[in-house]
């Protein structure tokens, strides 16, 4: 008689591969306390947005954008901030882009590494962590009293400048330092001068990437108030207003609300205030999609 | 002769160019007359002996490279013949590379780098003061190991040599040449202003090969142009280096020995050996250069057969 072999044993249902039951509640309760923080965050977000949009939309009008300051709420306006605003940020996107490219470029590509530039590297760091309330000291004693340029629109893009420079200057050179070796290998070895490597090939490699930098520092310089405020900044430009004026005075959406919330009357504190709020958010979100959409057909270009 | 302009080094430059005598030099327009002038007698007895010095390119005498204070290379002499295929083999840290990288001064780009000895190029002292290291990348080539196109079109790549060196040439008509010289015409005609980036990765090291050509050197330098690439891929760079040796020298580094048995008619073996007992910093040798058939079948030194036999490396 031959003898069957016994059929192979069904596997049993193991427990090896069961995650220990404590494992998956911690899991679980990690994950939950890490959304709870991100709903925290969106919450204020959004109620933030929503008491501003229900205090302030009302008074955004035609009338509200095309006014200049006035005593009565119903009559009062922000073209004075608005176009300040937009001068502003043009001025210091055209002054900070050559400056903060050509301190990276130099800094990432040329500088010898030795003490200096590391000292020059580390403030410039540094910088860039220091309070904006201090740029706008600068801007006084160096722009306004030192170089006589007075309590004008340039005082206040150079002040702007200054603030967001070292910003961009690292992003600068993060952008340039991602720029594969090989590329730079490969221009420096068809006789092209380092130079011309740099211009030609690093930079445009690492645009994309400048301007997400070039974004960022600008949008943070939008809603600065403190330190044009001290470099100068008036509350409001009545009809004499030369918005693109050099030497003129000059206002912004920032300066702007922080004038209506201080006046006495509730109307401008709430609502217009509000108003104002709603322009400069809206402002920064056409600037910021203007700049993204440069930059994705950059990118998609190279 | 001690300080000389941007002109002057041109016209320093000048007569190698036509003792050279190489047919696609003809972009070079020097004046024929400086072919006696400025070669002095003095140059002439200083070369070293050679069957006939028209065949070298390269005299290299004892050259030794640091990084730091680390050798990375040392006492390496060789000689590089004209339109011949010179391979650089040898193990992992034995300095061929960095070797390789002394021919048209790119170790100058590495901070702490350090070249010295001679390394002659034709008659020229390729690291004397008053020689140009940007002309001397123009008139000696380079392919690297990862294809290293630029983030542009196929077209703007080619164009970005001449461009930058203001040749006088019809860049559509240099695109054209190269393209077919690195036998790429046919597979990228038609989409000259797609992103080189789109083209795979065999196509995108025979553009850089091509994208070396425009520039007309005479010498190309290969850093294992095929490490990155499959086998087919390897092929057609293979293939293709056969028909550039006609009319340019080419030194190739190559992890390879059959890529250096297939296409070069000589080679060099490179070594790595240790400082000293208590300290495994390793640098490069030359053990010896030869025929490619002399080295692979009958070579001189045991450490050069114990390689190629596979006993180590």
């Amino acid at each position: 008689m031959a003898v069957t072999a016994p059929a192979p044993p069904r596997p049993q249902p193991s427990r090896a591969f069961r995650a220990p039951i404590g494992n998956t509640i911690r899991e679980r309760f990690t994950q939950l306390v890490l959304l709870l923080g991100t709903l925290v965050a969106l919450a204020v977000l959004v109620i933030l947005l929503i008491d501003i949009a229900v205090d302030g939309a009302g008074g955004v009008s035609v009338n509200f954008l095309s006014n200049y300051t006035s005593r009565f709420p119903e009559m009062t306006g922000i073209r004075a901030g608005i176009t300040g605003t937009l001068s502003l940020m043009v001025l210091t996107a055209l002054l900070t882009f050559p400056l903060g490219v050509g301190a990276a470029l130099y800094l990432e590509e040329f500088a010898k590494r030795n003490r200096w530039t590391r000292l020059l590297e580390t403030n410039i760091n540094n910088l860039a962590g220091v309070p904006s309330i201090v740029y706008g000291l600068l801007g006084l004693s160096v722009f306004v009293f030192f170089l006589g340029f007075g309590r004008s629109l340039i005082t206040g893009a150079l002040t702007l400048t200054a603030l967001v420079l070292p910003v961009v200057v690292v992003a600068s050179r993060e952008a340039l330092r991602a720029v594969p070796r090989e590329i730079r290998d490969g221009g420096l070895a068809l006789g092209a001068t380092p130079l011309q490597v740099a211009f030609r090939q690093t930079v445009p490699a690492a645009i994309p990437s400048i301007m997400t930098g070039m974004i960022l520092s600008l949008s943070r310089a939008i809603g600065e108030t403190a330190p044009i405020l001290v470099a100068g900044a008036v509350f409001s430009r009545r009809a004499d207003n030369e918005p693109w004026n050099l030497s003129e005075s000059y206002t912004a959406i920032p300066i702007q609300i922080f004038d209506f919330v201080k006046r006495p009357q509730e109307e401008f504190q709430v609502g217009v205030a509000s108003a104002a709020i709603i322009v400069l958010m809206t402002v920064l979100l056409f600037m910021n999609s203007a700049a993204i959409i440069i930059r994705n057909r950059y990118a998609r270009k190279i | 002769m001690d300080q000389r302009t941007s002109s002057d080094q041109q016209t320093a430059f000048s007569p190698i160019r036509l003792d050279s005598g190489s047919p696609d030099t003809k972009r070079a327009s020097a004046p024929a007359t400086e072919d006696g002038s400025t070669e002095t007698d003095e140059s002439r007895s200083s070369a070293p002996p050679q069957r006939s010095t028209a065949d070298v390119v390269f005299t290299a005498t004892d050259v030794s490279v640091h990084y730091g204070s680390a050798p990375a290379l040392v006492n390496v002499s060789l000689t590089i013949q004209r339109r011949k295929i010179t391979a650089f083999i040898g193990p992992s840290g034995c300095g061929k590379s960095t070797f390789l990288r002394c021919f048209n001064r790119t170790n100058d780009l590495i901070p702490g780098a350090r070249v010295q000895g001679l390394i002659r190029y034709h008659d020229q002292d390729l690291y004397a003061k008053d020689v140009d290291a940007v002309e001397v990348r123009r008139r000696i080539g380079m392919v690297f190991q990862k294809p290293n196109p630029f983030p542009k079109s196929i077209y703007d790549n080619l164009t970005f040599g001449p461009k930058v060196n203001r040749m006088k040439v019809d860049l559509d008509e240099v695109v054209e040449s190269s393209l077919r010289r690195a036998a790429l015409w046919d597979e990228v005609k038609g989409k000259l202003k797609e992103n080189a980036y789109s083209l795979s990765g065999g196509q995108q090291q025979r553009l850089c090969i091509a994208r070396a050509l425009t520039v007309d050197p005479e010498v190309i330098l290969m850093d294992e142009p095929c490490s990155a690439l499959d086998p087919i891929a390897t092929a057609h760079i293979e293939d293709l280096m056969r028909e550039l040796e006609h009319d340019y020298t080419i030194i190739i580094v190559t992890h390879n020995m059959q890529q250096a048995a297939r296409v070069s008619d000589r080679t060099a073996f490179f070594t790595a050996e240790v400082e000293s007992e208590n300290d495994d910093r390793r640098f490069g040798r030359l053990v010896e250069i030869g025929d490619t058939s002399m080295i692979f079948s009958n070579p001189r030194d045991r450490r050069t057969e114990d390689y190629i036999s596979g006993r180590f490396g």
